[in-house]
């Protein structure tokens, strides 16, 4: 069952080299000890993780990955950063115990999906998806999923509604 | 080995070292940043079976769009509520975080 025989073409080979950039990148980004590093090292998965879109003939959720994860995500985090302070980082005594069950646990769980993956048989696509289909997205997008289309904005407003007045600072009033 | 395991295992890969991140970092931004790459790995995984499923079609990718969107707003509460805690307890240190425990 355990095969690993793969044919190398080229399509394979651009997987291979974007997957070792991601998992480099998320491997970096949980082993670094200054948040700046995990953060740009962060960045770096979800560059790579948006070639991987690209390969995958979803171009348009590419250049939203690029857009939000990078754009967005990772310059909030850096915001976040700069207005928290973290002199102290990497000084606590770590926490042994702790962490090797962590792993244990996620070492487990990446074994039961791999098993589970390995044992799926995943029959052969009917008719594989054509590229080029950011024109299809925006139809699907706007008449198919309209209403939770409007849903995800209403949601979007709410909630940086709702950022801006937690972050906001509280004036010192008595009520 | 299809294509579709193999990224689906990169999907797992990617989920287990964010939920490592997650449980064992202590720095509140680093957790949060271990939480996005926990929901790109979903991201991953939906894409890949609306291209290599076995009914090929743009809804993995709408589903995508929508999870990103939420994943957005997530990313801008998480980071309102950590500038509002640490305002007050002057630390991003998530161990000190346990005024709901006392």
């Amino acid at each position: 069952m355990l095969t690993f025989n793969v044919d190398w073409s080229g399509e394979f080979f651009a997987f291979f080299l974007l997957a070792v950039c991601a998992i480099a990148g998320a491997v970096l980004a949980v082993n670094f000890t200054k948040v700046v590093h995990t953060a740009l090292s962060m960045a770096f998965t979800f560059v790579s993780l948006a070639g991987l879109f690209i390969l995958l003939r979803a171009e348009f959720v590419a250049f939203v990955q690029v857009l939000l994860y990078v754009g967005a995500v990772t310059i909030l985090m850096i915001f976040g950063i700069m207005m928290t302070k973290h002199q102290d980082e990497g000084k606590e005594a770590g926490r042994p115990l702790q962490e090797t069950l962590a792993a244990i646990g996620c070492l487990c769980l990446f074994g039961i999906l791999f098993y589970a993956i390995r044992s799926a048989g995943f029959p052969a696509p009917a008719d594989p998806l054509p590229g080029d289909n950011t024109m299809a997205i925006g139809k699907e997008l706007y008449t198919g999923y309209a209403i939770p289309f409007e849903l995800v904005s209403v949601l979007l407003t709410v909630a940086f509604v709702g950022a801006v007045a937690l972050a906001k600072r509280e004036e010192a009033e008595e009520s | 080995m299809s294509m579709l395991a193999s990224y689906l295992t990169l999907a797992a890969v990617l989920f287990c070292i964010g939920l490592y991140g997650v449980l064992t970092k202590r720095n509140a931004v680093v957790v949060l940043l271990s939480i996005e790459l926990m929901l790109n790995a979903v991201n991953l995984n939906l894409i890949a079976f609306s291209r290599y499923g076995i009914a090929p079609s743009l809804k993995g990718q709408v589903f995508a769009l929508f999870s990103m969107t939420v994943a957005a707003a997530e990313a801008a509460v998480g980071i309102a509520v950590l500038i509002a805690l640490y305002r007050n307890r002057a630390t991003v240190n998530v161990d000190e975080f346990d005024e709901l425990r006392r």
